[in-house]
């Protein structure tokens, strides 16, 4: 039985003391300022497409749904009000952290992967280079850029993919469609929409780099170590979003 | 064998290392001195790519002490490890050129990030373009690694590690994987980095001609080519052979102890003596 436990604890133990160095590193020299541009390139901009087309869709399938549980209490005209705060609160943040799941997380796992089984991360410290400040680091500062940014991106798509909706299908006037969505937004509701994504971000890049750095075995240790990425990031980020939930609902301000 | 009055170089004193439980080191203690060259045979799996890394600081050692220029790794911090290691060459098994970079941004790297270094921006170009020039393989400097040979990869590696002009360069398995005439060529670039630069070599190879190459061959800087080293004058270069077995080090010696041993698994590598 402990020798059961002694595997995860080990690996939890790794993960953190990852975590701790590569947050330490953001405010050591030397600072790969080319590699987070460039990562910013790769993680941000690179997902931008994916990002819009499943903010696009959650807010037309949330206005659809939202305007037949409307429709039995006659209040149709709220359904800018459901769309806005769903998208806020959990939709935007969780659904963009989980595309960025299944395509940075992985996508840093196999790269950090690779470069672990061809020993260029032992190259890396041969030739001076820390492999955290050198790539850990730059990853997990442009994930916390662009991941609130992405988020925010798919909120306002979901947005008027939903006002698309409540003009074609439902028959709303786009003044009645903007206003309820926009009354109904709290700075709370701002602040939870804010501090997803950056938690999220933490989880999708750390987790990444933290299998992709354990990796061994050759090319199918770099299989595994991306796919267990993407498993891990994604059930992580649902567990963060439940605490993070749960503090801003105990708080009584939600 | 020792030649007395060199300094030491590198220093292994009883070093064990394990992985998860596993040793793959045991109780490994050897001295090479400056100037030497060292052979270190063994089968696949005995040992000797985590002996080349323990000797860098890549692996810690659960037992033992390394010591590096006669400094202790073991009381280092990682700054000072950064130190050391800027002084010494490394050129991995399947090269580990940088994926992501050219050839020569790969072989810039360690004169751009190794601190101790401080070569000046500007001299960065030339001293790459000599350094590949060393390993004729002027011309690849904007090709990725991934364009280049088997062969090709292992000359940008090898340009890579001594770009730096290190006094201790350590090889893992520089001909493995390649075909005779690439291998030799490979062998012959490392005994012409020996020879033009006096460094002190560490070879792990499992091919027992690339130790006889490195015992009985130099390098004639006129010729351009390799000759064997009773026809020319000077001393012989020193080289030690050593024979790991599971981690085990089973002998340490030079070449005709090698070759009259008795023990089968090390009598093994010295057959196919060319
Ligand atoms: N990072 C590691 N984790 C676990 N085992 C390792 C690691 N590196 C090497 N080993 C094991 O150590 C042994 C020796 O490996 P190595 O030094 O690579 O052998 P070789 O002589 O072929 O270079 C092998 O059994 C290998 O599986
Ligand atoms: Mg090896």
């Amino acid at each position: 039985m402990l020798d059961l436990l002694k595997e995860p604890v080990l690996a939890v133990q790794e993960f953190v003391v990852l975590a701790g160095r590569a947050f330490q590193n953001i405010f050591r020299k030397p600072h790969y300022f080319d590699d987070v541009i460039l990562q910013m390139d790769t993680i941000g901009v690179g997902s931008l497409v994916v990002v819009v087309l499943v903010g696009l869709f959650s807010g037309v399938v949330m206005a659809l749904q939202m305007s037949r549980a409307l429709a039995q209490y006659g209040e149709v005209e709220k359904t800018g009000t459901l769309v806005a705060i769903t998208l806020a609160r959990e939709l935007g943040p969780v659904l963009t952290a989980i595309m960025m799941a299944g395509r940075n997380s992985s996508g840093i796992a196999s790269e950090l992967g690779s470069m672990k089984v061809t020993e260029q991360i032992d190259a890396m410290r041969a030739l001076g280079t820390d492999p955290i400040q050198k790539l850990v680091t730059p990853r997990l500062v442009a994930t916390c850029f662009m991941l609130p940014l992405l988020t925010v991106i798919a909120d306002f798509v979901g947005l008027f993919g939903g006002w698309v909706i409540a003009i074609v299908k439902l028959h709303l006037t786009s003044r009645l469609y903007w206003t309820s969505s926009w009354q109904a937004l709290e700075w709370n509701d701002v602040a939870q929409g804010l501090i997803k994504p950056l938690v999220f971000a933490v989880v999708v890049s750390l987790i990444g780099c933290f299998y992709g750095l354990r990796a061994s075995g050759g090319t199918q240790g770099v299989g595994r170590a991306t796919t267990q990425a993407m498993v891990a990031a994604t059930i992580m980020i649902f567990i963060t979003d439940v605490m993070i939930t749960e503090m801003f609902v105990s708080q009584g301000v939600s | 064998m020792a030649e007395t009055g060199s300094p030491s170089v590198l220093r292994f004193e009883n070093v064990t290392v394990s992985f998860d439980g596993e040793a793959v080191l045991r109780d490994v203690s050897f001295e090479a001195f400056e100037g030497e060259s060292r052979v270190i045979l063994g089968a696949a799996g005995s040992g000797k790519t985590v002996l080349l890394k323990t000797a860098l600081g890549l692996v810690q050692p659960d037992s033992g002490r390394v010591l590096v220029f006669g400094k202790d790794l073991g009381k280092m911090r990682e700054g000072q490890l950064f130190d050391i290691r800027s002084r010494i060459g490394m050129v991995f098994q399947e090269s580990a050129l940088f994926d992501s970079l050219n050839i020569e941004e790969n072989v810039a790297y360690p004169l751009r990030n190794q601190k101790s270094i401080r070569c000046p921006a500007g001299e960065v170009h030339g001293r790459v373009e000599q350094a590949l020039d060393f390993v004729e393989l002027g011309g690849t400097l904007e090709k990725f690694p991934a364009e280049l040979s088997g062969g090709m990869r292992r000359r940008a590696a090898i340009a890579r590690a001594v770009v730096t002009a290190p006094p201790l360069v350590l090889y893992d398995s520089p001909s493995a994987g390649l075909d005779p005439i690439t291998a030799h060529t490979i062998m012959a670039l490392l005994i012409k980095e020996r020879d033009m630069t006096q460094t002190t070599t560490i070879l792990v190879t499992y091919r027992y001609q690339d130790g006889n190459l490195m015992a009985n061959f130099r390098y004639n800087s006129k010729q351009g080519r390799l000759e064997p080293a009773r026809h020319s004058d000077g001393p012989l270069p020193c080289t030690t052979f050593m024979v790991l077995r599971e981690g085990r080090l089973v002998f340490e010696g030079d070449q005709d102890r090698l070759e009259s041993t008795a023990d089968e698994y090390i009598s093994k590598f010295c057959k196919h003596r060319e």
